[in-house]
């Protein structure tokens, strides 16, 4: 994506291009280099109707200072009020604060809600001498699971598949008793297994059950 | 049509095309938008194979390397994707909605004829004018670039004499969640 070009001019807008001579080999015409706002990924003339303006006008004005002073500057701002009645204008702008508190309140819940949740590691005996290892609760924290199953295939060198339990949630299950490699390799990050808190990370045991077969 | 979009649950399967498919899909689209060959083979080169993403409600995407190019909705016209259009904004003709209805727009709302018809708007003049069912590319009062793509639903002519009314459908807009997909 070409985000550090500068874009088109604003008069260019929708006409077509100067047409090559009509005898010299006919050229693609170039594609309009467009500059997308990093923070809401908009146009950034379109920053004002995201849910992240202020953000956005940082941004703006950290990395083009030009383009800042073009959308934001006192006459832009007038000639904007100039096409719409007073009453709409306070309306709108009443608006977009309400939908950035939203937005934030938003992002804030679900940083909240990341932190409280919890990746167990569980040890399941299968045999006397055989255990699998479950893996609950990684999808919380945006780790792909199947990304992360086969990176645990690799790095053990044994089965490792994205299943469902008994709740019908996905976990990761790898062949073998390799909790406390799991647990090192979360902690520390490896792969794509990034951005989990250590305290967030549990170890449990599960018995088989007596008299089971 | 991608106001709720997700990857995981709605993409049905990714298929590379069959080279006689993408043969019929490149005359489509030149036939159905401005575009010249050599700059349509800048953006999808010969050598590079479509990869079709079959999507829920008989919705199809085009993809090269991943990256989406085209959709289309059953069999009607196609649309290029709102960064395509960026790009090459000449290749969709143009309407213009005025400033009161770009929130709504931004939000998926379809755009109703007296956005277009007031005097941030505009729409092609009456020997330009567009036939009902032609996709179209909607841009902003005050803004350079397109905001989103839509079909018409009237003529421009019938949305001057009407003007009352969905104007324009909308099929993508900035924002929307085929938006946020830049890779599939």
């Amino acid at each position: 994506m070409p985000h550090n070009k500068q874009p088109e001019p604003p008069s260019a807008g929708p006409q077509p291009q100067p047409q090559a001579p009509a005898d010299a080999p006919p050229e693609p015409k170039p594609p309009v280099q467009v500059l997308y706002c990093e923070v809401c990924t908009f146009p950034p003339e379109y920053c004002e109707f995201g849910s992240s303006l202020t953000r956005c006008k940082e941004w703006l004005q950290e990395e083009h200072p030009d383009l800042f002073d073009k959308y934001y500057s006192d006459e832009a701002l007038q000639a904007k009020v100039g096409t719409l009645s007073l009453e709409a204008q306070t309306k709108l702008e009443k608006d977009s604060m309400k939908k950035e508190a939203k937005a934030e309140a938003k992002a804030d819940a679900a940083m909240k809600k990341k932190m409280s949740s919890h990746v167990t590691i569980k040890r399941i005996e299968r045999n006397k001498r055989k255990y699998i290892t479950a893996i609950h609760g990684l999808e919380a924290f945006d780790i792909d699971l199947k990304k992360a199953a086969k990176q645990f295939a690799t790095k053990f060198a044994t089965g490792s598949s994205v299943t469902k339990n008994a709740q019908g949630l996905d976990e990761i299950v790898v062949q073998g008793d390799v909790s406390d490699e799991v647990l090192e390799m979360i902690e520390g990050g490896v792969g794509v297994l990034k951005g989990v808190p250590e305290k967030n990370i549990s170890v449990v045991e599960e018995k088989k059950k007596k008299g089971g077969e | 049509m991608f106001k709720k979009f997700l990857p995981s649950t709605d993409v049905s399967g990714q298929t590379p095309l069959k080279s006689s498919v993408q043969r019929s899909i490149r005359a489509a689209v030149l036939s159905q938008w401005k575009i010249e060959p050599e700059t349509l083979e800048s953006i999808w080169p010969k050598k590079e194979s479509l990869v079709h993403v079959k999507c829920k409600e008989h919705i199809s995407i085009y993809t090269i390397h991943g990256e989406p190019l085209f959709f289309q909705h059953f069999d009607e016209p196609l649309y290029p994707t709102l960064r395509l259009l960026h790009k090459y904004p000449y290749i969709l003709p143009m309407v213009k909605v005025d400033r009161g209805a770009i929130r709504f727009l931004l939000a998926g709302a379809h755009m109703m004829c007296p956005g277009f018809t007031s005097a941030g708007g505009y729409l092609p003049p009456a020997n330009a004018a567009l036939p009902a069912g032609t996709p179209v590319a909607i841009h902003a009062e005050g803004k350079e670039h397109a905001v989103g793509i839509g079909i018409t639903k009237l003529g421009t002519e019938e949305m001057r004499k009407v003007n009352k009314g969905v104007g324009v459908e909308i099929a993508t807009h900035l924002g929307d969640d085929l938006w946020a997909l830049q890779k599939l």
